[in-house]
C-alpha cells in the first residue's frame, strides 16, 4: 500500500509508507495530490524541480508537501509522479538540518477532472515522520 | 477532559497545570455531545497556555477540533505582553459570508433557478486547478493588497455602498504587502475572484422567518418568502500561504518545544515578527474583501443577465470569521487592548461599539451563520452583552461532526442532489463527491447553534433564510 486516509472531523488525514524515507516522502505527496485528483491519470508532461530544506524532518515533510500546493495554484500543475528523490543530512555549526531534492513529473491543471476540495495548507497536527529500516511511514493532516 | 456545567449552556474546563485561564464552552447538553467527540476540548485547554490571554480560551457552540487550535475557538491576547499565533487565525485568512439582498420573491426567481445557478457558475470561477479571469501582474497584486475592496471598486466590481456595509469598510490600513512572500504572491496572482473548492459556495435563498422584525427592516429583509443570495469564500492560496511562512519564521525565532502543541507556534504581538505577521495578516484580509468584492459583482451580473435586472440587490453586509483583531475590551473593570483571534467565529459587536459601520450605528452589526448545503442560514445581530460574555464573538456555521472520509463512505453525491431536489434545493458543483461531502448530516445541527446563541446573547437571531439553489466549488 502506497497512502491510506484516516478519519478526521474536518480535514484530511493520511499516511503513507515506504521501504526509505524517500519512498515514503514520495507517497504523502501522492496522497495528498490524491485529495483533488487522481495522480494516476495525470500525464507525465513537464519537469519542476524540486529543493527544500528543514531543520527537522517533519518540517521537511511540511515544506516539501507545500511545494505541490504551490506548483498547483502558481503555475497550475498536477503531479503525476515524484522521481529521482534525495533526502540527506547536513551538519552546519553543529546544527542538524535536512535537505530534499526531487523531479516531479505531471501536467496543466485546467485538463483534468476534479474528483474532490482543495488542500489550502499542510499542518504539523498529527504528524509524524516514523524511519525504520525498510519500514517507513510518514503521517500528516491537510487543512482543506 | 470532561468540563464542569456552570449552566444550561456553558461549561468551563477550569484552570491546571501550565494554563494561565480557564477554557470556557458555549454549547447544550446535544451540541456538547458532538464537542467531546474530537479533540476540541483539549486544543481549547491547550490555548489556555499562551502568554497573554484573558479571561477565558473560548468555544464557540459549532467548535470542532482544528489544528492547534479548535475551529470555533476565540482568545484575547493582551497586546501588551500577550502573543499573537497564526494558528489562532487559520490558513484561510478572512474566510467570511457576504450577503446581498433582493427585491424578488421566491416565486419570481425559482422558474429560472437552474439557469441561474448556471450563470453564477459560468460567471465566478470555482474548482481546483481553475484559475479567475485575469492574472494579476506583481504590481497590480501589490496595489491590491494595500487596498482590499477600494481595489476591486476602482476596477469596476461593485459600488460604494457595498464598502459602506463590509467590515472595516473593505480594507485594512495596517496591510504591509512588502511583508508578504514571493511564493504567496505567484499564488495569488492567478486566483483573485475565484471561489475555491471545499466548502466554500455561493448561495440562492429565501427568507422563511423573521424573529425580530424592526433589526430586520434595517437590515433591509422585509419579509418571507423574499431572496437573498450569500457567499462563502476566503483568501484562497495566497492567505493560507501567508499563514504557513510565518508559522515557519516563528518556529525558527521562538520555538515550539515548550508549548503544548507545535500549531500553537507565536510570536509577542509587539516584537518585529509579531508586527510583521500581524501586516502581512491585514494584506490577506485585503485579498478576502476584494476577492468577495469581485463575485458579489458578478453575483449580481449573473441576476442580470437570468431577471433581466440587479436592482434592488443591495449588500446587507461581508463579515469575516477567520481573524485577529485589535480591540479595546472591558477585562475585570480596566479598559485593555487586546489582539483577539476568531478561528471560525465571527465577532458580534452590538450597538454600542463604535467600530460598528455607519449604516448600522444604534443597531448593532449583522452576523451571519450559514448552515450546511440544505439546510437554514441565519441573519444575528450583535450584542453589547458578548463584549462581557464572549469578547464579542459567536458562531461562524453549522461546524462539521464527521469526518469527509466517512461522509464520502456514507453518502453518494448524485443521491444527496436528488433528495435535495425533492425539497426544491437544486445543486451545481464541480464534483459529485464534494456534494457528499458536504451533506447535511456531515454538519452539526445550525439550529441548535443558533439557539445556543441566542439564548447566552452572543448574537440574537434575526431571520432564517433557507436555500433554494446552491453552487459548491
Amino acid at each position: 500500500m502506497k497512502y491510506k486516509y484516516l478519519d478526521h472531523t474536518a480535514d484530511t488525514k493520511f499516511r503513507a509508507y515506504g521501504k526509505t524515507l524517500e519512498e515514503a516522502f514520495a507517497n504523502a505527496a501522492l496522497a495528498t495530490t490524491n485529495v483533488m485528483v487522481e495522480p494516476d491519470k495525470i500525464q507525465e508532461k513537464a519537469k519542476k524541480k524540486i529543493a527544500v530544506e528543514g531543520d527537522d524532518l517533519q518540517a521537511l515533510l511540511y515544506n516539501f508537501l507545500e511545494q505541490f500546493l504551490i506548483l498547483l495554484d502558481a503555475e497550475n500543475f498536477f503531479l503525476a509522479a515524484v522521481k529521482k528523490i534525495k533526502i540527506w543530512k547536513v551538519k552546519n555549526n553543529g546544527r542538524i538540518s535536512y535537505k530534499l531534492t526531487a523531479e516531479a513529473m505531471g501536467d496543466n491543471a485546467a485538463k483534468y477532472e476534479t474528483i474532490g476540495p482543495q488542500v489550502k495548507a499542510v499542518t504539523y497536527n498529527d504528524m509524524v515522520v516514523d524511519e525504520e529500516k525498510d519500514n517507513c511511514f510518514v503521517q500528516a493532516v491537510l487543512d482543506i | 477532559m470532561e468540563p464542569k456545567k456552570i449552566s444550561e449552556n456553558e461549561w468551563e474546563i477550569p484552570k491546571s497545570g501550565g494554563m494561565k485561564v480557564a477554557a470556557k464552552i458555549f454549547a447544550s447538553e446535544k451540541l456538547m455531545q458532538k464537542i467531546r467527540q474530537d479533540r476540541t476540548l483539549m486544543q481549547a485547554a491547550n490555548v489556555a497556555h499562551l502568554q497573554g490571554i484573558q479571561k477565558f480560551s473560548y468555544v464557540m457552540p459549532d467548535a470542532h477540533e482544528g489544528y492547534g487550535f479548535p475551529i470555533g475557538g476565540v482568545a484575547a491576547m493582551s497586546t501588551e505582553d500577550g502573543v499573537i499565533s497564526p494558528g489562532g487565525i487559520g490558513y484561510d485568512i478572512n474566510c467570511g459570508v457576504r450577503l446581498l439582498r433582493t427585491d424578488w420573491a421566491a416565486e419570481e426567481v425559482m422558474p429560472k433557478i437552474k439557469e441561474l445557478l448556471n450563470e453564477l457558475f459560468n460567471q465566478v470561477p470555482s474548482g481546483v486547478g481553475r484559475g479567475g479571469q485575469t492574472k494579476l501582474s506583481k504590481d497590480e497584486m501589490l496595489e491590491m493588497l494595500a487596498k482590499g475592496s477600494r481595489w476591486s471598486l476602482q476596477h469596476g466590481y461593485g459600488k460604494q455602498e457595498d464598502l459602506d456595509a463590509t467590515e472595516e469598510y473593505g480594507y485594512l490600513k495596517k496591510a504591509e504587502p512588502s511583508f508578504v512572500s514571493e511564493s504567496a504572491i505567484a499564488r495569488g496572482r492567478p486566483q483573485l475572484g475565484t471561489l475555491g473548492a471545499g466548502n466554500h459556495f455561493l448561495e440562492v435563498q429565501k427568507v422563511d422567518e423573521i424573529y425580530d422584525e424592526k433589526t430586520a427592516a434595517a437590515f433591509g429583509i422585509e419579509k418571507p418568502g423574499q431572496v437573498t443570495v450569500m457567499v462563502h469564500c476566503g483568501s484562497r492560496g495566497f492567505g493560507h500561504q501567508v499563514a504557513s511562512d510565518y508559522i515557519k519564521q516563528m518556529e525558527k525565532k521562538y520555538g515550539f518545544e515548550k508549548l503544548p502543541d507545535r500549531e500553537l507556534v507565536n510570536a509577542p504581538f509587539n516584537s518585529e515578527l509579531g508586527q510583521r505577521y500581524f501586516k502581512a495578516m491585514c494584506a490577506g484580509m485585503n485579498y478576502a474583501f476584494a476577492n468577495r468584492q469581485m463575485i458579489a459583482h458578478w453575483m449580481r451580473a449573473s441576476f442580470r443577465k437570468v431577471m433581466g435586472t440587479d436592482e434592488g440587490m443591495k449588500q446587507v453586509y461581508d463579515v469575516c470569521h477567520n481573524i485577529a483583531k485589535v480591540e479595546k475590551h472591558n477585562v475585570n473593570g480596566e479598559q485593555m487592548e487586546v489582539c483577539v483571534h476568531r478561528k471560525g467565529a465571527t465577532r458580534s459587536f452590538g450597538p454600542g461599539r463604535e467600530e460598528v459601520n455607519e449604516m448600522y450605528k444604534g443597531i448593532g452589526q449583522p452576523v451571519f451563520i450559514p448552515g450546511s448545503m440544505s439546510t437554514a442560514s441565519y441573519v444575528l445581530v450583535g450584542t453589547d452583552e458578548a463584549e462581557e460574555i464572549s469578547f464579542s464573538s459567536t458562531a461562524h456555521g453549522a461546524g462539521r461532526a464527521m469526518s469527509r472520509a466517512e461522509a464520502i463512505r456514507s453518502f453518494r453525491g448524485e443521491k444527496v442532489a436528488a433528495e435535495m431536489e425533492k425539497l426544491s434545493i437544486f445543486v451545481k458543483a464541480a464534483s459529485w463527491k464534494g456534494i457528499a461531502e458536504e451533506a447535511a448530516p456531515a454538519y452539526k445541527d445550525i439550529n441548535e447553534v443558533v439557539k445556543v446563541s441566542n439564548d447566552i446573547g452572543l448574537g440574537k437571531a434575526v431571520a432564517r433564510l433557507v436555500p433554494l439553489g446552491v453552487v459548491k466549488g
